[in-house]
């Protein structure tokens, strides 16, 4: 824990940085770092956000001043375990590109992407994602561990409105718009599935630590879960993630 | 023990202080836009200061009162009038049944905050009061206000202990430019030197691109030492985020909780107050409140250990 970084973020939040890359170890401790904290009960806390490297403290600087609060967070990190909350379900989400309609990263030409759509597609859907933390809109997951064959920059100028059940790729991120939202991602196709619904007894479904695997569909089949989800809801199937190796 | 919204005006909702703790899920804070002048307004009609008032923008509402309340109305001068009468900002004023609050014309700011006595029948959900029309959920049906809605008075009062003493003076003074006191940080190592300094010495003009979740400035371009992406993190009220374009977004109350664009600075919380007031073609200029510059290992001690002494003059300056 040597190198945790406090970095200012205004006068009334820090960012407690635990690097400069997504891997599942800094995640882990991240997010160990955070229950850890929470337990504490230190005075003056009043949230804390945890993201894929950081964990953002907004605190009441009245109740405890900046250099207090850095010293009791460092003497927290200092000891920590990351054991102890491996999760282990993988959600199968549809995803349809609706011939390249939903996917104008992958109808450019050239593309951003130097691989060939069906390509993009069939790499995209190869793997399990793990659910790193939710943020940007209720329920947006940001999924860790795409290839980076089919990494792609943000748009230099974000798009006002992107629909919702957009599936992007920013840098070797990527993940699911689950409201309509301005955004800066690459869009490569659309889930049918309501990632957030109001109205539903769970508003948001996906929980970080949980595994999102895509599964292409064509425009038949979102219509039939879209249908779904629109009346009586559509049942996500999941299933039992093997277990990773220990790192 | 209602009022009745007879004309929403441009944007009306209902915010408090914001829905605390739900950032983690994604769920974005909201609230007011000036903390500070809505919880004057609470305080002035003898409210918590975290009652949910009404933010009104540039174009105020058209209220009728179905019963009497005691209101304060605070941040910028939207032109408030009761029955067509002149009425005073930052002062407690008894309104009787029937009368309606009127604003008429935009004097100063952008901005206008209505506190109700015992304040307003809303439904608490997650913990907050707050209007959060993205997700579509708190305040009134989970959107601004519309023609014809009715929202209840929880404890209308038709007196108050010193009530002629309940007024204040009004805050926001227009300027031909504003300056917005920042900190640097948390990623102004990704600019260049030359970057930070276009930043710090040049004015920015508001664009017609400013709404509650933030709002783009037009200027010089900020130079990146690589580019304004980075791994996405959390985001704080004020933030300066600058994409690879290169022209500053101030970050706001319905801000997202996390984003992938460089931030090089923050607003300190002080100045929340102008940003608040702050519409199209208003010009600003970033001013650092740091007074030396800090370097490698250390950054984080020398930043730490000069906060207190930033805070203390935000504090102490007009």
């Amino acid at each position: 824990m040597s190198d945790v970084s406090f970095l200012l973020s205004g006068d009334s939040a820090v960012t407690v940085e635990f690097g400069n890359e997504i891997s599942e170890h800094i995640n882990a401790q991240i997010r160990a770092f955070s229950i850890a904290l929470t337990e504490s009960k230190l005075p003056g806390i009043v949230e804390l956000v945890p993201t894929y490297r950081s964990l953002m403290v907004h605190y009441d600087p009245e109740v405890i001043p900046y250099g207090a609060l850095v010293k009791n967070l460092r003497a927290c990190s200092i000891s920590l375990t990351t054991s102890g909350f491996r999760q282990a379900m993988c959600w199968r989400s549809p995803c349809s590109t609706a011939g390249r309609k939903w996917a104008p990263t992958l109808a450019l030409s050239p593309s951003t992407i130097t691989k060939r759509p069906d390509e993009v597609i069939r790499i995209h859907t190869s793997t399990e994602y793990l659910i790193y933390m939710l943020g940007f809109t209720p329920g947006f997951t940001y999924l860790g561990g795409m290839s980076e064959e089919i990494a792609a920059p943000r748009l230099a100028q974000p798009r006002v409105r992107i629909p919702a059940g957009s599936v992007g790729i920013a840098g070797s991120q990527t993940g699911v718009y689950p409201i309509d939202s301005p955004g800066g991602w690459q869009l490569i196709g659309r889930t049918p599935v309501r990632m957030y619904d109001p109205d539903r007894a769970v508003p948001i479904l996906p929980k970080a630590g949980q595994y999102i695997k895509f599964y292409a569909i064509d425009q038949a089949e979102f219509d039939r879960i879209a249908a779904l989800e629109a009346s009586s809801g559509y049942t996500v199937h999941t299933y039992p993630r093997k277990e990773a190796e220990q790192a | 023990m209602s009022i009745t919204i007879l004309n929403p005006g441009m944007l009306t909702s209902v915010q408090d202080l914001g829905r605390i703790g739900y950032q983690q899920f994604g769920v974005s804070v909201s609230g007011v836009m000036d903390p500070r002048s809505a919880s004057i307004a609470n305080i002035l009609v003898g409210n918590d200061e975290g009652e949910a008032v009404l933010e009104c923008t540039m174009m105020g509402p058209h209220i009728r009162f179905d019963a009497p309340n005691i209101i304060a109305i605070t941040g910028g001068d939207l032109g408030a009038t009761l029955d067509g009468q002149r009425i005073d900002t930052y002062r407690a004023i008894p309104v009787n049944a029937g009368q309606t609050l009127r604003f008429t014309m935009l004097r100063t700011g952008c901005r206008a905050f209505v506190a109700f006595a015992g304040g307003l029948d809303i439904p608490v959900v997650m913990g907050s009061r707050s209007t959060n029309m993205k997700a579509k959920i708190g305040g009134y049906q989970g959107r601004k206000l519309q023609k014809d809605d009715v929202i209840g008075f929880r404890a209308p009062k038709t007196d108050l202990k010193n009530l002629g003493l309940r007024h204040t003076s009004p805050e926001f003074m227009p300027r031909a430019e504003y300056k917005l006191r920042i900190v640097l940080g948390p990623q102004d190592d990704a600019f260049t030197e030359r970057g930070i300094t276009t930043f710090l010495s040049s004015v920015y003009t508001l664009t017609p691109e400013f709404d509650r979740m933030g709002c783009r400035l037009d200027g010089e371009l900020i130079e990146h030492v690589k580019s304004g992406d980075i791994i996405s993190d959390g985001i704080a009220f004020g933030a300066v985020q600058v994409p690879s374009a290169g022209k500053p977004i101030i970050m706001l109350a319905d801000r997202q909780t996390t984003g992938g664009y460089a931030k090089i600075a923050n607003v300190i919380s002080a100045d929340f107050r102008i940003l608040a007031q702050l519409k199209a073609g208003d010009k600003v200029r970033f001013e650092k409140g740091l007074h030396r510059r800090c370097t490698g290992g250390s950054a984080c001690a020398a930043r730490y250990a000069e906060l207190p002494a930033q805070r203390h003059e935000s504090l102490t300056q007009p």
